[in-house]
């Protein structure tokens, strides 16, 4: 479903390398994850898969679809098909649990009725149908991570891509956010999650691709975390 | 597709309100703004109609001799209203001269007397020449005195071309018309780009303080018309509101201001605020309109790139 082809990007003119000849696959509804240090070219690999930075060579296809080659007035629609769910959350803090999920449906269109059905859906699927009318100030680390799933997911996306998800959390609330993304990836959503910690990685028991400046060093099913 | 536009018009108003100080903030640098531009407006149209007045009064008087023959004078009328710098000339016969003398001088004792002793009329005819723009007096001038050259030296028909001596007060003038004209251009040009500059900074200002909604706006999926639409609107408002706020502030100005300036350059300013204002009014509330939507729209595409 997702392929990237051989590719490369440099910063700075050349003088740093963020990926060097990157190359896999990822099958319809696959759990991968990405390891590997800080500057390891993780969250350069999740950028190139949202359109957010283009490759210096090389391409990424989305099924049959060459990403770098959509034009910039039809990008919106294909980010509608990922998920994306982040390390500081991005949940906008003057708005409470329902309505910063109900923004993400509005902005792609939902009618009003839609939104009603689904934002209590989605919340119910984290576990946090009784803060449905909180506000992100008053929830937990945990929490907020679990509204950002839910809103990542409410538009029915064919991938989730969670760059380093757990990396603000304590065990337990990471133990529950690997749970949901687990229990998504079981619902059938293709899963890429980037992340530094071992703990998760052996509890998964799914396949782990590891990379070291810039290059892809292992990439086992059912891997370990093995730096 | 309504709902979008339902949305759009919603979050446009929630912005608005939500971020009050900052939206207020932006009204009122705005309407600083477009109070420079209406009172560059005013400015301009008080020179224009003075210096229009000031032109008005420049002419070329020609005086004849006492016994001209009317014939001469008529042909020598229709020679100048054939030239095509020409505006208009106004023939005063003897006896107008006379009358019009003695009724400016009838306060005057000695001079009435002196005028009764002559017992003759000494005013010659004369013939006011007017010009379409100050600088083609000098053409006509030199064209009377063309004829003065070719003037039977016997028996002369003009007496007297007042322009040469008028000329260098004439020049003067021209002078102060064209710079005051330049120097307003001048100051406008400064003037609104300065107000325009201010307003893009203050608009962007509020506009950053969104900027995390606009990335997670992104993030979800939004077309970047849905991410601009509502900061457009807002634009839109900030401009409606600040144009009227500085209409309301004119007016009393105006007021105040008309009959004083009636009595110096004889032009009512409040007269004319109120006689023109759907133009007035169209002009500074559509320059908020576009002024603001601009500078929202090049706020936020900051913002959007990639």
């Amino acid at each position: 479903m997702i392929y990237f082809d051989n590719v490369s990007k440099l910063y700075n003119g050349g003088n740093s390398v963020a990926l060097e000849g990157v190359s896999f696959q990822v099958a319809p509804k696959e759990f991968v994850s990405i390891v590997g240090h800080s500057g390891a070219g993780k969250t350069t690999l999740l950028k190139m898969l949202i359109a957010e930075d283009r490759p210096t060579d090389g391409k990424v296809f989305f099924e049959s679809l060459d990403i770098h080659q959509i034009p910039r007035a039809k990008l919106p629609k294909y980010r509608r098909k990922i998920g994306t769910v982040f390390q500081d959350f991005k949940l906008l803090p003057h708005m409470t649990a329902y309505e910063n999920i109900a923004f993400a449906m509005e902005a792609n269109g939902r009618s009003d009725e839609e939104i009603a059905e689904n934002v209590p859906q989605a919340l119910a699927l984290v576990d946090l149908e009784d803060k449905i009318w909180n506000f992100p100030g008053e929830l937990s680390g945990g929490e907020k991570q679990r509204v950002a799933i839910a809103r990542a997911i409410v538009n029915q996306p064919d991938i989730i891509i969670a760059d380093e998800p757990t990396g603000n959390l304590d065990p337990i609330a990471t133990y529950e956010v690997v749970q949901i993304l687990k229990k998504i990836n079981d619902l059938g959503t293709t899963v890429i999650m980037t992340t530094h910690n071992k703990g998760v990685i052996d509890e998964l028991g799914r396949r782990v691709i590891t990379m070291d400046e810039g290059r892809i060093v292992r990439d086992d099913q059912e891997g370990k975390y093995v730096l | 597709m309504w709902t979008a536009i339902k949305r759009v018009v919603r979050s446009g108003f929630v912005g608005f309100w939500r971020n009050a100080f900052v939206s207020i903030a932006a009204i009122f640098v705005m309407t600083v703004a477009l109070f420079v531009v209406g009172s560059t407006m005013m400015i301009n149209q008080l020179l224009d109609v003075s210096l229009e007045n000031l032109q008005n009064k420049v002419d070329i008087n020609v005086y004849f001799v006492v016994d001209a023959q009317q014939e001469d004078i008529d042909a020598l009328k229709s020679s100048l209203e054939g030239l095509p710098d020409v505006e208009e000339v106004v023939f005063t016969s003897r006896e107008d001269a006379l009358a019009g003398f003695s009724e400016r001088w009838r306060n005057d004792e000695t001079i009435m007397q002196g005028l009764e002793e002559l017992g003759d009329n000494p005013l010659g005819a004369s013939l006011s020449i007017r010009a379409r723009e100050i600088s083609q007096y000098e053409g006509i001038a030199q064209f009377l005195s063309e004829q003065q050259a070719l003037e039977d030296p016997q028996r002369p028909l003009i007496d007297e071309v007042n322009f040469v001596k008028n000329k260098e007060s004439i020049d003067k003038l021209t002078g102060i018309i064209n710079a005051v004209d330049r120097s307003t251009v001048i100051a406008m040009i400064v003037l609104v780009s300065a107000a325009v500059l201010i307003t893009f900074n203050t608009i962007r200002l509020a506009i950053y303080t969104s900027r995390e909604e606009i990335s997670v706006m992104r993030l979800v999926g939004a077309s970047n018309t849905f991410i601009r639409g509502p900061f457009m609107l807002q634009g839109i408002m900030y401009g409606i509101a600040s144009g009227v706020l500085a209409l309301l502030i004119i007016y009393p100005i105006v007021l105040w201001l008309g009959p004083e300036a009636e009595s110096f350059f004889q032009f009512n300013l409040f007269n004319y605020f109120i006689s023109d204002f759907p133009r007035i009014f169209a002009i500074i509330v559509g320059s908020g309109i576009v002024l603001g939507m601009v500078s929202s729209m090049m706020a936020v595409a900051r913002y959007l790139h990639v």
